[in-house]
């Protein structure tokens, strides 16, 4: 059953279009990945999905959570969705944490939101939860600041965070373009245990082909605002239609071939 | 948010544990400045707690026969041209002082925040709004303001609080605005947002443990102000109202005695350079000791 269901939608920033007629849905277990260069509107997409864009941008189409158009409806009714239903991971996982708050209370933030569980229990579940994500010494690490964690290990936070109230949708916006090559694929190996853990239904932002292709099922290609393309990842991979989707795919074969002797792009 | 950004050094994921508690929150008491800050602010707070059980003398005790004296064994600070002992008023001046300034800074904060917080967390036509209350506060002099309530509700301290709390609370509510809007900016408030947190919710728990230090460092200075202008106010005869003792009207009443009797007006005039110099001093201590980005660095190089 689909969860998240988009069609139709457009973004425009002063009559200016910056996504156009953007189509698809999500449901558990679905793993779609969304793929274009920067600039070509899939991070505004992701943050229009969970009714976080900034005022002064429009929107029109409609955005079906669960069957209910929530495309211009109230904060208030967006705030029991998010988090909830649908959870987001950001690219940058310094920012995206309170640089004076100890991660243990931000995992445990939106579980007190929305199971309005007690102090203690909260934490304890987002000890629970560092666990899950593979962080070393969980009980004392929960009290450290983002700071002095890593960037791999900021991740992880920041995906109990997202995944600490059981949402049944995950965007997941760039996750792993600013870690280094061999902590992303940890945190790719991490993310897929996740998703056949919870059955969450995903949707993978990135750039860069061989990472989504490892992750995704389904592929939407994006450019300029628009879906130059979709359908299973080997059909688009073997079968490009569009010639952007051509392009990625000649770029990433390119790379493979290179990186062929070590077989380093392909071991994940 | 899909600007690559070059990670440091420290994303390698094995390099990175977590660091033993126990040098986690280092002491940040090397700085100079919060310890002379401190110090001189201490001493004057010293002097006023002291007034409040001992002084040499009794406020209104004159000694007719000593008038005009220098500094001695009996009058430490000298007296006046009464004969009034001159510590004994420097000592309940600092009272004066302290309990004007932190109230002040009080009427300006309890004003200032929420004003600033407001404007911040709103939309655009809220925060337009504040911004040009703000200004025009900021453009009326604080002493003419005092001035203007003091003919309309004679001089008295609440008045003078009043006055300078106002006229404080503009610059608290401007660094308010600035300080929380750079916070509302920032991702993990967009994350807290996509985790359904709510708008208080999202004052209480990130931007307000983020601004404070700031804030802290405002109200240090703020104290600064406050002290100077409730000198001044009560030079002009315009402060606390007498016989409660003052700095600015013991400035006031050794003008017509200053070329026999300097150190009555030098007297005062250091106490007050003394305090602000003092809150200026801790304030830059605070400042070094407490901003995260600050903090951050020396951590990262003790490293």
């Amino acid at each position: 059953m689909t969860i998240l269901e988009t069609s139709g939608l457009t973004i425009t920033l002063g009559g200016q279009p910056l996504v156009h007629d953007v189509s698809f849905g999500l449901a558990a277990r679905d793993r779609i990945g969304l793929i274009g260069e920067s600039g070509s509107g899939k991070s505004l997409t992701a943050l229009a999905l969970l009714g976080l864009l900034p005022p002064s941008m429009r929107t029109s189409g409609r955005i079906l959570i669960d069957g209910e158009d929530h495309l211009g409806a109230p904060d208030r009714q967006w705030r029991r969705v998010r988090g909830r239903t649908v959870s987001i991971v950001f690219q940058e996982p310094l920012t995206a944490l309170d640089p004076l708050m100890p991660v243990g209370r931000q995992i445990a933030g939106p579980l007190r939101l929305h199971q309005g569980l007690n102090r203690s229990d909260a934490e304890r579940r987002a000890i629970e939860w560092c666990d899950r994500v593979h962080l070393p010494d969980p009980a004392r690490l929960v009290r450290a600041l983002p700071h002095e964690l890593s960037g791999g290990q900021r991740q992880r936070v920041a995906l109990a965070m997202a995944l600490a109230c059981r949402p049944r949708i995950l965007i997941a916006d760039e996750p792993t373009t600013a870690l280094d090559v061999t902590v992303q694929a940890q945190i790719l190996t991490l993310l897929d245990e996740l998703i056949e853990e919870t059955g969450v239904g995903l949707l993978f932002i990135s750039h860069d082909l061989p990472v989504v292709a490892g992750v995704a099922r389904q592929l939407l290609v994006m450019r300029d605002g628009r879906l130059v393309e979709s359908g299973p990842v080997e059909d688009v991979l073997r079968r490009p239609r569009s010639g952007y989707a051509r392009q990625l795919v000649a770029s990433a074969a390119t790379v493979t071939r290179l990186a062929r002797p070590g077989r380093r792009g392909e071991d994940r | 948010m899909s600007t690559p950004m070059v990670e440091t050094a420290e994303t390698v994921e094995a390099a990175g544990t977590v660091k033993a508690s126990g040098t986690r929150r280092r002491p940040g008491w090397r700085s100079p400045s919060l310890v002379v800050g401190a110090a001189l602010l201490l001493t004057v707070l010293a002097l006023a707690l002291v007034s409040l059980l001992w002084s040499p003398y009794a406020l209104d005790h004159t000694d007719p026969a000593a008038r005009l004296t220098g500094p001695s064994a009996r009058h430490w600070a000298g007296t006046d041209r009464l004969g009034r002992d001159q510590f004994t008023q420097l000592m309940l001046g600092a009272r004066t002082a302290v309990w004007i300034g932190l109230a002040s800074v009080a009427v300006a904060f309890v004003i200032g925040v929420p004003l600033g917080l407001l404007a911040a967390a709103a939309g655009r036509f809220v925060e337009n709004a504040v911004i040009a209350v703000i200004d025009i506060v900021i453009a009326f002099p604080t002493l003419l303001l005092a001035m203007l309530l003091v003919t309309v509700y004679g001089p008295s301290t609440a008045v003078a609080i009043s006055a300078i709390g106002i006229g404080v609370s503009a610059e608290v509510a401007r660094l308010t605005r600035i300080s929380a809007s750079r916070v509302f900016t920032q991702d993990y408030v967009l994350a807290a947002r996509t985790c359904g947190t709510g708008p208080l919710m999202i004052l209480v728990r990130h931007v307000l443990p983020n601004i404070w230090p700031t804030l802290l460092v405002q109200a240090t200075l703020a104290f600064g102000v406050a002290v100077i202008a409730e000198a001044s106010l009560s030079y002009l005869g315009l402060g606390t109202p007498p016989p409660a003792p003052s700095w600015g009207r013991m400035l006031q009443e050794a003008q017509s005695t200053m070329s026999v009797a300097p150190w009555n007006v030098l007297l005062p005039g250091i106490a007050v350079a003394v305090t602000v110099v003092g809150v200026n001093l801790l304030g830059d201590g605070l400042r070094e000791v407490l901003d995260p980005q600050l903090r951050q660095e020396r951590r990262a190089a003790d490293r």
